[in-house]
């Protein structure tokens, strides 16, 4: 396991409480490659060249009852793979994990019975059926009692607004409303673990907002784990405490957002506003990333120089009308870790 | 018993109503049935007319056809093209996430299409054969009763039979199809296969003698000829206890091998998309 030596560690506590273990995880495909032309397609028929992808090379960490994690990484970093290794749909390679106790690709039956999922680019409603049938042919499935199943739904159809939805084919709903739905359909036998795969992809952001106001209720509320991945920066920044960024097969950090940006881009910017047009010039301690005649945008180290120094040096040289102190966007901050791992998003 | 199975029941039920919906395709099939059964009668009998001593009457050969074309979509000849969706989209993964055993769901899955379907084929095209030609004047080319009230138990034992059998077939088809990726392979392979030797294209009496012991020991007679031989009396007796005997050991030797392939499939599962 790699982990970046800036961030901040699980405290030893946590980790004892702890409802998911993850050790030493690794998962690796065979692929089988296809030699380009017509030779090569022939020589193909006879000898195939067989190629391993090592999608995990050993993911380690914990998480306590009712965390958030958000897991995030570019394509193919692995994070799709952690997560269906932990639903119990993959069998890993190596390594051990451990939901609630249960080994999931072991003990398969009674492990999902106790989480929920929603893969965001996939369905678990029934395409052709009216949505609450799909509900009911999941509440048969998980086995819930009717009157159980009558009072998650109530609270469901609230928080998620599908009361209108509820005889509509799937296939007529919307991105945004087929997204409740399927995360309704993933909590109606009341799961402790939620599992959310790119819940938010090609949402708009009404919807967005939705999704995340419910995962939010979810877990400070009513204390539900999740492990949510997302390309999506705005539903980390809004949902996670802890986030762990997987590239290439590995954990490359496992901390709170802030410490990730503290490791990644410290960096400040100032935002000035001049009376008048001014000419593009030195500044000391920051430097200029863009100057327009009448704004500029200076970024600089807090560590190294003080933001109200630099106001104040700014303010006492210049006409200025107004200022604006801002980080980074959390992109961006992203995409420097990427580039100071050397992985390719 | 009745909670163990609740999910597997609400699963055929869901799927087995979703199947009846599909009416118009329901009406275009029986049209094609019906034009096709007739061709086959009338080559038959041109056949018939010439021939010596048969292995069957003719009037046994009609039942044979009409049964045949009217139990069409009980053959398990091509993969559930909605499976075959999952598996391209990769959704199957989502089967693995119910707190199910996949064979025993994908199994009431396949038991909904192997009656729902066949259901909306058969009775039009039985009512069609057996009651609508009489009443034309042309009872001599319409379908007959079974061959007497043991028969007809003993017929309608053997279609239970031959729906398990069926979905059992099925269901080791859609796991193929996993393994493989596509239905495409299986579908060419098993339309052939299925069609010829349950005695769907030439009903199976008809073949040389010294291929009958063969014909009756495959697993594909158990789908159609089996029950087709009772209705008109060709298998009777301890014959037609034997044969609905082997139909039920082939449901069990094909639900064991289909359990063993996916439990195979499964643990090697490489679903799609990272």
């Amino acid at each position: 396991m790699r982990t970046h030596g800036t961030l901040a560690r699980i405290p030893h506590s946590v980790m004892t409480a702890s409802n998911i273990v993850v050790d030493g995880l690794t998962k690796s495909f065979h692929v089988a490659e296809r030699r380009a032309g017509a030779l090569g397609a022939t020589v193909g028929l006879f000898r195939r060249r067989r190629r391993t992808i090592e999608a995990l090379k050993g993911i380690s960490f914990r998480l306590a009852d009712g965390e958030l994690l958000g897991l995030i990484g570019p394509n193919g970093a692995g994070k799709s793979t952690t997560i269906k290794i932990l639903c119990g749909i993959l069998e890993p390679s190596a390594g051990h994990c451990e939901v609630g106790g249960l080994v999931p690709w072991r003990e398969r039956i009674r492990h999902v019975a106790r989480i929920g999922a929603v893969f965001g680019q996939r369905t678990q409603l029934w395409w052709d059926l009216p949505v609450i049938e799909s509900f009911e042919l999941l509440r048969d499935i998980y086995r819930v009692p009717q009157a159980r199943y009558r009072t998650t739904m109530d609270a469901l159809i609230s928080m998620l607004d599908l009361q209108r939805l509820l005889d509509t084919p799937v296939r007529q709903l919307s991105l945004g409303q087929r997204m409740r739905c399927e995360i309704a359909a993933a909590m109606l036998h009341e799961p402790r673990v939620l599992f959310l795969d790119e819940p938010t992809i090609g949402l708009d952001a009404v919807a967005k907002l939705a999704v995340r106001d419910f995962v939010k209720t979810l877990n400070r509320e009513r204390g539900v784990t999740v492990i949510l991945t997302t390309h999506d920066m705005h539903d980390v920044e809004a949902l996670a405490e802890r986030v762990i960024v997987i590239g290439n097969g590995s954990i490359l950090a496992d901390g709170s957002l802030s410490a990730l940006r503290r490791g990644a881009l410290a960096e400040r910017r100032l935002l000035v506003f001049f009376a008048n047009d001014i000419a593009p010039t030195e500044i000391p301690g920051a430097s200029v990333r863009r100057w327009e005649g009448r704004s500029a945008e200076l970024s600089f180290d807090p560590r190294v120089t003080s933001a109200h120094g630099l106001i104040a040096h700014v303010t006492s040289r210049f006409d200025v009308e107004d200022v604006h102190l801002d980080e980074p966007p959390i992109e961006e901050v992203i995409a420097r870790f990427y580039a100071l791992h050397a992985i390719d998003a | 018993m009745s909670t163990a199975l609740r999910p597997y029941q609400a699963v055929f039920r869901a799927r087995f109503s979703l199947l009846m919906q599909y009416r118009a395709a329901a009406l275009a099939g029986f049209g094609t049935q019906c034009w096709w059964g007739a061709i086959k009668i009338m080559v038959l009998a041109a056949f018939f007319r010439g021939a010596g001593a048969t292995p069957m009457t003719l009037r046994q050969a009609i039942d044979y056809i009409w049964l045949a074309q009217a139990l069409l979509t009980l053959l398990p000849w091509s993969v559930d093209p909605d499976v075959a969706r999952m598996v391209r989209s990769g959704d199957v993964g989502y089967d693995r996430l119910r707190p199910l055993d996949t064979y025993g769901f994908w199994y009431a899955r396949a038991v909904a299409r192997r009656t729902a379907t066949p259901l909306l084929r058969a009775i039009p095209m039985v009512l069609t054969a057996g009651l609508l030609l009489p009443l034309l004047g042309l009872s001599e080319w319409a379908l007959s009763p079974p061959a007497g009230w043991n028969a007809a138990l003993l017929f309608a034992v053997s279609l239970v039979l031959v729906v398990a059998l069926a979905a059992a077939v099925s269901t080791l088809m859609e796991i193929i199809t996993v393994a493989a990726l596509s239905e495409r392979g299986v579908n060419m392979i098993m339309g052939g296969v299925v069609i010829v030797f349950s005695g769907n294209l030439i009903p199976l009496p008809l073949l040389p003698d010294w291929l009958q012991p063969f014909l009756q020991l495959q697993p594909f007679a158990g789908l159609l000829d089996t029950p087709l031989r009772i209705y008109s009396g060709l298998f009777s007796g301890s014959d037609a206890v034997i044969a609905l005997g082997r139909q039920a050991l082939w449901v069990m030797v094909l639900a064991a091998i289909g359990r063993a392939a996916m439990a195979r499939v499964m643990a090697r599962l490489q679903a799609q998309g990272g």
